[in-house]
């Protein structure tokens, strides 16, 4: 197919604006390129001379931060868990059982769960924890993190549920399976998909969050990367840069792979109400 | 926040504890300090020194150390919310100002009844003056063990006032007007420098209202409170405070709006000294004792050369609080213990142990400071025994009032207001007003206007 | 593929049959009712009778909170205050302005015109864009923060060295223009998602339609006006109600610059924070939180009565 010169003109400048608007969204990003290798760096954009790892050196010598992003990992892999596992048996009940008042409850649930969001809810939140003799623990996190997630996570795999064949289980029950077993060893393999962007999901609000884990941890041997990358700052309360950057490559690294391993696998498809 | 390792270390021990009965008791000790950095000398002295010697004579006991490096205000957030959940360190340092709004709140507890008879049979209570029990102490009862108190004055940077033809080492203003004119003359000396730092704003926090607000309000004779305890929510020292942070800020520029308004604004006057910036800087005693001394980040090159100090006039000779021509104000830290402690006799037992004589002697060889008990001496620092001498005399005390940290955080909003040139002086004193109002009912307030 | 996050796919039949019984169902259902009830559910009816208390942290009403009524929503709404900076109505008229120029102008309209681009451009360019698209949008809150407090530095970050580059005059952002800064962060760090939920109803337009319209000679903007834009009007609804949501309750901007200059960034939810945890006023805050439900509750029923007509048609 032919191009006329207009519509080749067209397509050039299609091209340039929207690589424009990347390097307008690649910029305040640049720096993080750099400066983690940068055993000099500062708040200005500057390319190492020479490049070096030493930052991550030190910043590996801090036990402090490297329990932090351990936690961060406790707290994420803890509360993706529990998410993936509960929304699936919900999200599961939801599609194939009959039981009364299943619309009116998912209405109510998604209601809530739209209203109810961490910015609003801090004070009951922090209340609750503390009743519950919960503060500065990892769970408190887990559960507070699974109870804001459930619902949408129920709802987008409610619908994944939706679209698979209730022939599928059918035919299994008809060969003999319990409706569990058709659960385990028929439904499971075939949503598996809608888990996965469930868990990525889970783990990238988790992973990043900072409100939550820095109102329910009190003591420094709990806190997330999150808040522990506010130990970086000189011993008079000045960041030191160097070690900022080197250490926040580290703690975006998990986010970046799960991206890139998503979009290799899945492509990144849009799944719909990702990211609360 | 930069050790934070002990926390770590501590939170192991309490899981290993789980496991197995541990033989040794943990004793958690939080102070905003850090070695190196803000209140070096505190934490070099817990750290060297308290802690080698505590756990000699007491060989099942293990302490660690939490060094705090964040912001006062970062600090109290921290500690409110710790004691209100049963967490937090089992000791800590303390400002005597905060004592009724946590005791209010339920968070703190007298040491008798948290620690029992121990508390009440301690010889050390002799020692310490009146005045000073007074500083941890609400209602008769004693919440913590005072380290000592502190005075404010006007620090000044000798070798700017001479560029300026000032005769820096006999230069002792008397008027605010002594303060501006020579605020003006470095100034015109050096036209990108920002000659006077007076705190203001909320980032700063209560080193806003104690060595910005109150320094300049107390040589209007008046205080944030009257003879009765009422909150002075209208007057003509507001206004001329006020006026003052404008005539600095806003209309003549000769102090760093920017540093009064940015999140690391302290940081920022500090560097600002240090770079000769600066040249007369309103602070406590703390910042010669803490901030400035070699090695540390905001050292002041050739200290002793440079830096000098002048008491703080008042606003015109006599109109200062009790009719004074110099006025300053003190506040006194101390540490508390946990009311939620798993050892309480533990840790009344260091608590106790760090201020016996030896201790507190070991920490005035480390740093000089104003001390509590009567029985340490000072040892020989020219700098804190004048400025002692010349400005305890002369000194006021924050009200002890469980709402003054509230009010407090209007006071640096109010400055903020004026100094951001977002509201005049009598706008922010009307809003400041109604915040007031707000917090201890009308009753408890009272205009003078 | 739907894009559509919450609508369910065509309704089939409703049979007499389940596949899983009552009883089984209800099992299933347990923990996930537990933890929605505790900590979504829960917190909705404390929260609103905290709001009626004078609750406190430090000082008397810590322990012997008092029954106020609507005191602190009376206070919220004083008129003699509502306006002054650092007060509630301040802040709520910043949050509306701060959401319809960062998500309602900013998000959406980029993203759409990013989901627009990335149909017709090179595969090359089209993936490097939506890439550093993406990355703004998963990155770590803390970290972005971080990233764009380094950007914007007077002295020496990124943008003012570009800008003098350019031989124009450096600013000082965080200072004097606070609310274009978190109003341009909040378009950065949002816009991804609205470029998704546009690229994904786009490329689920038949392709016949558009092949249609190159025969006839139609521009670019001819065919994002005729066909394009009306065949996703649905998407736009969900997507503009969705941003809207949750750009009034993002408290991401409170890490680049803590609410300040003087309250000139202070969204609602820092406002929140600040009354609860800095202030220590949990009555007061929960009031705030509770008129911040009012209005998530309000966007929630249109976004859900649009959702039901779709899933009736």
């Amino acid at each position: 197919m032919g191009l006329t010169i207009p519509a080749f003109v067209g397509r050039i400048a299609f091209s340039a604006l929207a690589a424009l608007i990347g390097v307008v969204f690649a910029l305040p990003l640049l720096w993080f390129l750099f400066a983690p290798f940068n055993a000099r760096a500062e708040l200005g954009l500057a390319v190492p001379d020479p490049w070096t790892l030493s930052n991550f050196f030190t910043v590996f010598g801090n036990s402090y931060a490297v329990q932090a992003l351990w936690n961060s990992f406790i707290q994420a892999i803890g509360g993706v868990i529990l998410v993936g596992a509960v929304a699936t048996l919900a999200a599961y009940a939801l599609s194939r059982s009959s039981i009364p008042g299943k619309g009116a409850v998912t209405y109510i649930l998604l209601l809530f769960s739209s209203v109810v969001s961490g910015s609003a809810a801090m004070v009951p939140i922090f209340l609750i924890i503390s009743a519950a003799g919960l503060m500065d623990t990892h769970l408190a996190v887990i559960l507070t993190f699974a109870g804001g997630l459930l619902p949408t996570a129920m709802f987008i795999l409610r619908d994944f549920i939706d679209s698979i064949p209730k022939s599928y289980e059918e035919s299994a029950m008809v060969a003999g399976a319990s409706p569990v077993q058709a659960f385990f060893d028929v439904a499971l393999p075939v949503i598996r998909p809608g888990i996965v962007v469930i868990v990525v999901w889970s783990f990238v609000n988790i992973w990043g969050s900072f409100l939550i884990p820095f109102i329910l941890l009190r003591s420094d041997s709990n806190m997330p990367a999150s808040v522990a990358i506010y130990s970086f700052y000189s011993e008079a309360g000045t960041p030191i840069v160097t070690l900022l950057a080197a250490y926040s490559l580290i703690y975006s690294l998990p986010v970046i792979a799960l991206y890139l391993f998503v979009s290799w696998r899945f492509g990144f498809r849009f799944f719909g109400g990702i990211k609360a | 926040m930069s050790n934070r390792l002990r926390a770590f270390a501590f939170g192991l021990a309490g899981a290993t504890a789980l496991a197995a009965p541990a033989l040794a008791v943990d004793l958690d000790v939080t102070c905003r300090c850090v070695i190196g950095g803000v209140n070096s000398g505190t934490a070099e002295w817990i750290e060297n020194s308290v802690i080698p010697a505590f756990e000699a004579a007491h060989p099942d006991f293990n302490v660690t150390l939490n060094q705090f490096g964040g912001e006062d205000a970062q600090l109290t957030q921290q500690l409110a919310l710790d004691f209100s959940t049963g967490a937090g360190p089992d000791v800590t340092a303390f400002d005597g100002f905060l004592i009724p709004s946590f005791v209010e709140g339920g968070l703190l507890k007298p040491l008798n009844e948290v620690a029992g008879a121990a508390v009440d049979s301690w010889t050390g209570w002799a020692a310490l003056s009146e005045g000073s029990r007074a500083l941890m102490e609400y209602q008769g009862a004693y919440y913590g063990i005072p380290l000592g108190t502190d005075v404010r004055m006007l620090y000044t940077r000798k070798d700017l006032l001479s560029e300026a033809g000032i005769d820096a080492d006999n230069w002792q203003p008397t008027s605010w007007d002594d303060i501006l004119a020579a605020a003006r003359a470095v100034k015109q000396a050096k036209p990108d420098s920002f000659p006077i730092q007076l705190n203001a704003g909320v980032a700063m926090g209560e080193a806003t209202t104690m060595q910005g607000y109150w320094l300049a309000l107390l040589g209007t004779g008046e205080a944030v409170t009257d003879e009765s305890g009422k909150f002075i929510v209208s007057s003509q020292g507001i206004l001329d405070t006020l006026n003052l942070y404008k005539t600095i800020y806003v209309d003549e520029q000769l102090g760093d709006q920017r540093a009064q308004l940015l999140a690391d604004g302290r940081n920022r006057s500090f560097a600002n000294f240090r770079d000769g910036v600066t040249a007369l800087l309103f602070e406590g005693d703390y910042f010669y004792r803490s901030v400035t001394p070699e090695g540390s980040e905001f050292a002041v090159p050739n200290r002793d050369a440079v830096l000098g100090w002048a008491k703080v006039p008042a606003k015109t000779p006599g109109s200062g609080i009790r009719g004074q021509d110099f006025v300053t104000i003190s506040g006194g830290t101390g540490f508390v213990i946990n009311p939620a402690t798993d050892a309480p006799a533990e840790a009344w037992a260091f608590l106790s142990f760090m201020n016996e004589p030896e201790q507190l002697a070991a920490f005035q060889a480390i740093q000089p400071r104003i001390t509590a008990r009567t029985d340490v001496e000072i040892p020989n620092s020219p700098f804190l025994t004048e400025t002692s001498q010349e400005l305890l005399p002369l000194t006021t005390a924050r009200p002890n009032d469980p709402n003054y940290n509230a009010v407090s955080a209007e006071i640096q909003r109010m400055t903020e207001a004026v100094v951001s040139g977002e509201l005049s002086p009598e706008d922010a004193m009307a809003q400041y007003k109604s915040a007031v109002i707000a917090i201890v009912g009308e009753e408890n307030t009272v205009s003078l206007l | 593929m739907t894009a559509e996050p919450t609508a369910s796919p065509p309704k089939r039949k409703p049979r007499n049959f389940a596949l899983l019984s009552n009883w089984a169902g209800a099992a299933f259902l347990t923990p996930a009712g537990i933890l929605v009830s505790v900590f979504v559910i829960v917190p909705f009816f404390w929260i609103i009778f905290v709001s009626f208390t004078n609750r406190t942290l430090l000082g008397r009403t810590a322990l012997n909170p008092e029954w106020v009524g609507l005191g602190n929503y009376l206070a919220l709404f004083d008129p003699a205050t509502f306006f002054q900076r650092g007060q509630f109505g301040f802040s709520l008229i910043l949050t509306t302005q701060f959401v319809l120029a960062s998500a309602l102008l900013g998000q959406a309209l980029l993203g759409l015109l990013l989901a627009w681009l990335i149909q017709t451009v090179p595969p090359a360019v089209k993936r490097i864009t939506e890439t550093f698209v993406i990355a703004a949008w998963i990155l770590p809150e803390v970290v972005i923060g971080f990233a764009w407090f380094a950007f914007l530095d007077r002295d020496q970050g990124t943008l003012n060295m570009i800008i003098e580059g350019l031989g124009l005059p450096p600013g000082d952002f965080l200072l004097q223009q606070p609310f274009w800064v978190i109003v341009v962060f909040n378009t950065w760090r949002g816009a991804a998602f609205s470029m998704m939920l546009f690229s994904s109803a786009f490329s689920s337009i038949p392709p016949s339609y558009f092949q249609a319209a190159d025969v006839a000679g139609a521009s670019s903007w001819q065919k994002f006006r005729d066909i394009g834009l009306p065949l996703i009007r649905g998407h736009i609804v969900t997507d503009l109600i969705l941003i809207t949501m949750w750009t009034f309750n993002t408290f991401t901007p409170f890490l680049l610059t803590n609410g300040g200059p003087s309250y000139r960034t202070e969204l609602v939810s820092i406002y929140n924070y600040r009354v609860a945890f800095q202030d220590f006023q949990f009555g007061k805050g929960a009031a705030v939180g509770v008129i911040m439900m009012l209005i998530n509750l309000a966007f929630a029923l249109i976004y859900l009565s649009i959702g039901r007509k779709k899933k009736v048609r």
